[in-house]
């Protein structure tokens, strides 16, 4: 089943990494926030990314993301 | 959709009504706040409430206590509504509920242009407090809770053994229901972040009025409460009608009922109307068409809705996007501060709005702005500030364009 990609926005203070590390999802908006390239409030992940967006929410500094299924 | 009845009634708030502080007790009632909306108590309306049962509600008949299965049943057959503005259906928020939860009786009423909740606390807490122990004991609450304006807490002070009484901050987002569940745990009243329903965290987050309307239920029954309404969306709501009429006030009415009853109920327009914001600050513009039904049918094509009953009329002489640019600006300050984009963007969008108010020639700023915050917060805060500007530039097409020029409708002369 396909995984979304869950941001906390209490939590996200816009370090960008997760922008930088899953560009063909998530672009940075014009305060650093990481903004859905397809306006999705919680954007799919496809399997091809699952790896990269599973290193994201790992190495998110602020404990931001999650993958929800 | 058939529409039943929609005659203005009085299921929740009789025609007599006094303040009333539900307790047997010799405790005092508290007169309302000078200046708070004050329920109508006009005969004629009375004659007009002629409806079969609605007399019923006003005899005092005690609240049956029901198992979990018989009230989320009940409820269910009832087709009851959340009326804190979303509009969920009770029973199944009710079916969702892990373990023994807490329940909270939400009363903070955060929406500026809303006294409903103020009212009905002020003159039926019994029903309130009926219903917050019929929900309590059906689902095996461990904690019973109400939370409420602080100036509110000395009037449900005799109940204070019965439910624990939590005082809401006088923000607008302090009511979204994770921000009360964090008040009534003792943590700052703002919104969480969430990836499941608070139900399924034992949580129950309830509107006081639709409380108030799950005691009435299990006094008269799922019939009696779909005897007003229409067959879609059963039941009377609570409205607060403001702004250009005679006698701003709450009324109750079914669903159903138009906006030329509800402003008549109010004593009236006192200006030719322009345009009705419908459900609150979150909510949305639609035309001054009187024919116009209050219900999530019929205000859907205006991606408007019902919300907490709000109906705020405005005069002809009035300027439609200065006003939203006013609220979208209030909005702006009551930002928790929690989330990033909501941080950011709605003072920028509240500013570009009022930019375009003053003839800056940039609404793209607006609706670009807009998509850039929608969807990005812990709560619907931005979302819902996005869909009252989006609506605005829909109703105030004209003047969006009238501005562009350097004019603004609403006086006539040059801004």
């Amino acid at each position: 089943m396909t995984q979304r990609l869950h941001i906390d926005w209490t939590a996200c203070d816009g370090r960008g990494l997760c922008s930088e590390l899953l560009t063909e999802l998530l672009v940075e908006d014009e305060w650093g926030f990481p903004l859905a390239r397809d306006g999705a409030s919680e954007p799919a992940v496809p399997a091809a990314l699952t790896g990269v967006a599973e290193k994201a929410v790992r190495r998110c500094p602020a404990l931001a993301l999650r993958l929800l299924r | 959709m058939t529409v039943l009845t929609n005659t203005l009634t009085r299921r929740l708030l009789a025609d007599d009504a006094q303040p009333r502080t539900g307790a047997q007790s010799s405790a005092r009632p508290m007169a309302a706040r000078p200046g708070a909306a004050r329920p109508e108590t006009a005969r004629s309306r009375a004659a007009r409430s002629g409806a079969a049962g609605l007399g019923a509600a006003r005899r005092e008949v005690a609240t049956p206590r029901l198992s979990r299965e018989a009230l989320i049943g009940l409820l269910r057959e009832a087709g009851l509504t959340g009326r804190g503005g979303a509009g969920f259906p009770v029973w199944r928020k009710l079916a969702a509920v892990a373990g023994a939860p807490v329940v909270i009786g939400n009363g903070s009423e955060g929406e500026p242009a809303s006294a409903k909740d103020r009212v009905l606390l002020t003159y039926r807490p019994d029903l309130v407090l009926d219903g917050l122990r019929l929900v309590a004991d059906a689902l095996g609450a461990r904690e019973s809770h109400l939370y409420l304006p602080a100036d509110l807490l000395p009037h449900l002070a005799a109940h204070q053994r019965a439910v624990t009484l939590t005082a809401a901050p006088e923000r607008f987002v302090a009511g979204e229901a994770s921000a009360v569940a964090n008040a009534v745990a003792g943590r700052a009243a703002v919104p969480s972040d969430r990836t499941a329903r608070l139900a399924q965290r034992g949580i129950v987050v309830q509107n006081v009025e639709t409380l108030a309307h799950i005691a009435l239920i299990a006094r008269h029954g799922p019939a009696w409460f779909r005897a007003a309404g229409t067959a879609d969306e059963p039941g009377t709501f609570l409205a607060t009608v403001g702004g250009a009429v005679a006698r701003p006030g709450v009324l109750e009415a079914g669903y159903g009922v138009t906006l030329a009853e509800l402003v008549d109920g109010a004593g009236g327009a006192t200006a030719t109307i322009q345009a009705v914001l419908v459900g609150g600050y979150h909510g949305a513009w639609v035309p001054a068409r009187p024919d116009l039904p209050v219900s999530r049918a019929a205000l859907a094509p205006y991606d408007a809705s019902p919300g907490a009953g709000v109906v705020h009329v405005l005069p002809a002489d009035a300027c439609g996007l200065a006003e939203t640019a006013r609220i979208a600006g209030y909005l702006a300050d009551q930002v928790a501060g929690q989330c990033g984009p909501c941080v950011n963007g709605l003072p920028r969008l509240a500013d570009a709005l009022m930019r375009l108010v003053h003839g800056e020639p940039d609404v793209n700023e607006v609706t670009r702005l807009a998509r850039s915050v929608e969807g990005r917060g812990a709560c619907h805060h931005p979302d819902g500030t996005v869909r009252l500007i989006r609506s605005s530039l829909r109703t105030f097409a004209a003047d969006v364009d009238a501005h562009l020029a350097g004019h603004c409708r609403a006086n006539g002369a040059p801004r």
